[in-house]
């Protein structure tokens, strides 16, 4: 089977410091993938680079068909690719980032509305279906400010649905919340694993993870240290510096 | 623009000094324009109309607004400048001016003649060209009723003497030594104060003291004339020979013919010297009518009658603030638009773009708004561009405020949390839509009540175009400074909240 996601060996420096070494993986179709690593171990780059809002040093990105490829000391990518990988992934950021001037379903209706050109009724009710999917629909008119963070994560889960990805990426999306919002969050995002979409997600949250995971990937130092299957990756790590790590979650 | 005084009828400003300071620092501003200068006359199709430049709000008799009736522009220079018309066969056209601009509007082409009570002495003769004198007079001695006559300056020395600043007098007081002279702004300030016993005596043009001491009952003339003043018609230097030999010929002919005469009696001016130039040894050849009139329109008569002479001002006022709104309200469009586009250039716009934006703001906000005025009204002629006033105002103000607007707005955009973009950027909207559906709406709303703030002092500033060249100087020295320290503090302060790496 082909993947719908292809990394191979994708570089990334902020000045002099080296964040990704040469990372490469690849995801199956309906896969729900957790990125796990110490702070610092370039994972939520990786996921940045994922949709283009970081540019690659060198590498290839390859994503349901779109190619985005720089060769060592070749040009930037221009925007264009970027927009275009995008268009088949959505994101989903810790501080939830609703846009604080609009309500929660005008949230959800505007980059349809601006980027596709979806006419206002249509997004309307394509905007009120995923807001129950995430529970939300009587929320819809509240505006960001007066929604708990639970609330919020999920509705900028309904706002990347909104333009129909076909993988879903989250940057550490519980890590914001109260202890007691974490599961409504989760909760939205294993209902999509079980609706059969791609997801990676950034975590700390070791429990999803081990739960929630077709498979985990370990990072460090930026580069994959080991990936593998969610329980064994708990119960007998290969690499004795997800030993350590997983030491500190036991 | 310029509200009228209340104060009427207002005195007459003798600030030669000043005018042509701020002539030699428009020739600095415009040094690229100058060394142009070659342009044709850009005032070539009015050739036919004689536009003459005065400050109808100087005061009486010279150009003044009628105290009667506001509306009209009346003085004994408006009836020379009608009768010269006359006389050459041409149509003659007032043009206001502020008073100190006088000269450098000339040189600008806005008018071709001003006519001002500007006296020919040589140092103004080096700034522009004058016709022949179209009146000789000469410097009146004025104390209070009751005190000894004095017969000259002679018996001056010692004693505090009132006259006008920068005038051809102040220079003849001072020359002469001994004389305690103190230099006044304004004609009505320095009779006050004599009548006050701040000061002996005034020494002023005669004119002056016929319009603002005569009627007075508390001041009396006394002694012999002090000096010889001559009053000339002022041309651009060198700017139109074949204009001042016409203007010279009709002076000389208004003098041969009585026309004059006449004019100068209807204003009860004529003096002795004026008999000596032209040989009319004749009595009284007009009713002094015209001095009656603002005789009987200025004295106070109650508080009744004083409130109706305001009140006949009101129309003129609610037209100028009309004015002033109209001007404010365009202005402040223009500066809105100009400063969202520069900050936008400014957070948004690039290496290049931010720097062409930022030179603009140091520059605008660098130097005070009265030259960046002037420099528009009085500079781009040279180099060809004549705009209305009311268009000159409306961009000064606005192109000057932006200025100001863009650093407001860049500091809403940097309000704006940067995840804000990115998470627009995520949802594949490019920078373009996430700045106009995501981060210009939020920016707005914090940047509203400065700019509210900003529209306030707009409007206080339209009012602001009279003001001289010292302030304009101060400014400068003042705000300088501030520049930097505002740069630095801003390098300062916003350590560690503008991101170096990343996405750009």
């Amino acid at each position: 089977m082909q993947p719908i996601l292809r990394v191979e060996s994708v570089h990334k420096s902020f000045d002099t410091t080296q964040i990704l070494k040469g990372v490469s993986f690849q995801i199956e179709e309906g896969d729900l993938v957790s990125i796990i690593g110490p702070s610092g171990c370039g994972k939520s780059t990786l996921l940045r680079c994922l949709n283009g809002l970081e540019t690659i040093d060198s590498g290839t990105i390859e994503a349901c068909g779109v190619r985005m490829e720089r060769k060592p000391g070749a040009p930037e990518i221009p925007d264009e690719i970027a927009h275009r990988l995008r268009r088949n992934v959505g994101m989903v950021f810790q501080q939830y980032q609703l846009f604080p001037h609009k309500t929660l379903i005008q949230n959800v209706m505007l980059a349809p509305m601006v980027v596709k050109g979806v006419k206002l009724d249509e997004a309307a009710a394509n905007a009120e279906r995923l807001l129950r999917k995430v529970g939300l629909y009587e929320q819809r008119d509240r505006y960001p400010i007066n929604l708990s963070g639970g609330q919020q994560q999920r509705g900028a889960i309904a706002r990347a649905l909104a333009m129909a990805p076909k993988i879903m990426l989250y940057d550490e999306p519980t890590s914001a919340l109260d202890p007691g919002l974490v599961d409504e969050v989760l909760d939205v995002m294993k209902e999509l694993d079980a609706e059969g979409m791609t997801q990676i997600a950034v975590t700390h949250e070791m429990r999803f993870a081990r739960d929630a995971s077709d498979y985990i990937i370990f990072m460090e130092k930026g580069d994959i240290v080991e990936i593998s299957d969610e329980d064994e990756i708990f119960t007998n790590p290969k690499d004795p510096r997800t030993r350590q790590f997983l030491r500190r979650f036991a | 623009m310029r509200l009228p005084d209340l104060r009427l009828p207002e005195p007459r400003l003798l600030r030669a000094r000043l005018a042509f300071a701020l002539l030699a620092a428009l020739t600095l501003l415009c040094a690229a324009g100058a060394a142009r200068a070659q342009t044709p006359p850009v005032h070539e199709p009015f050739s036919k109309t004689l536009r003459y430049g005065g400050d109808a709000t100087s005061g009486a008799p010279y150009t003044f607004k009628d105290p009667a009736d506001p509306d009209l522009t009346v003085g004994f220079e408006v009836d020379i400048m009608n009768q010269l018309g006359r006389e050459l066969g041409r149509k003659v056209e007032f043009i206001q001016n502020d008073w100190s601009n006088l000269i450098p509007g000339l040189n600008a082409g806005l008018y071709d003649a001003v006519i001002n009570g500007l006296e020919i002495t040589p140092e103004h003769q080096a700034a522009a060209d004058f016709t022949i004198p179209y009146y000789v007079t000469y410097g009146q001695i004025v104390i209070r009723k009751g005190d000894p006559e004095v017969a000259g300056l002679e018996q001056l020395r010692g004693k505090s003497v009132g006259t006008l600043k920068s005038s051809q007098m102040e220079r003849v007081l001072r020359a002469f030594g001994g004389i305690d002279v103190r230099s006044y702004e304004q004609e009505i300030d320095a009779y006050s104060d004599l009548k006050l016993k701040r000061i002996d005596a005034t020494v002023m043009d005669f004119p002056i003291a016929v319009y603002y001491a005569q009627p007075d009952d508390a001041l009396q003339f006394t002694g012999t004339p002090v000096g010889r003043i001559e009053y000339g018609i002022a041309l651009k230097k060198g700017g139109d020979p074949q204009l001042l030999a016409s203007l010279n010929s009709g002076l000389s002919q208004m003098m041969q013919d009585g026309e004059m005469r006449k004019i100068l009696d209807r204003w009860a001016l004529w003096t002795p010297m004026m008999a000596q130039v032209t040989g009319d040894n004749r009595p009284l050849q007009a009713q002094p009518e015209a001095y009656t009139h603002f005789v009987e329109a200025t004295q106070p008569r109650g508080l009744v009658a004083q409130l109706e002479r305001y009140a006949r001002f009101l129309p003129q006022l609610f037209w100028a603030a009309v004015m002033t709104m109209e001007i404010s309200i365009l202005a402040m469009i223009l500066a809105v638009a100009l400063g969202a586009g520069l900050a936008l250039c400014r957070v948004y716009g690039g290496t290049m773009l931010d720097r062409v934006a930022q030179v603009y703001i140091e520059c605008v906000r660098g130097t005070p708004l009265l030259i960046q005025v002037l420099f528009i009204y009085y500079g781009l002629p040279k180099i060809g561009v004549q705009l209305d006033p009311f268009v000159a105002g409306v961009l000064a103000l606005g192109l000057n405020y932006a200025a100001y607007e863009a650093e407001n707005y860049r500091a809403g955009l940097l309000a704006i949390p940067r995840h804000q973009m990115e998470t627009a950027i995520a949802l594949n909207m490019t920078e373009r839509e996430a700045l106009r559906h995501v981060i210009i709406p939020q920016a707005a709303r914090i940047v509203l009540p400065p700019t509210t703030n900003d529209f306030i002092s707009l409007i206080k500033d339209s009012d602001y175009f009279g003001t001289g060249l010292l302030v304009a100087a101060v400014y400068l020295l003042l705000g300088l400074p501030f520049v930097r320290l505002a740069r630095w503090a801003e390098k300062h302060v916003s350590r560690g909240t503008v991101r170096t790496t990343g996405r750009k």
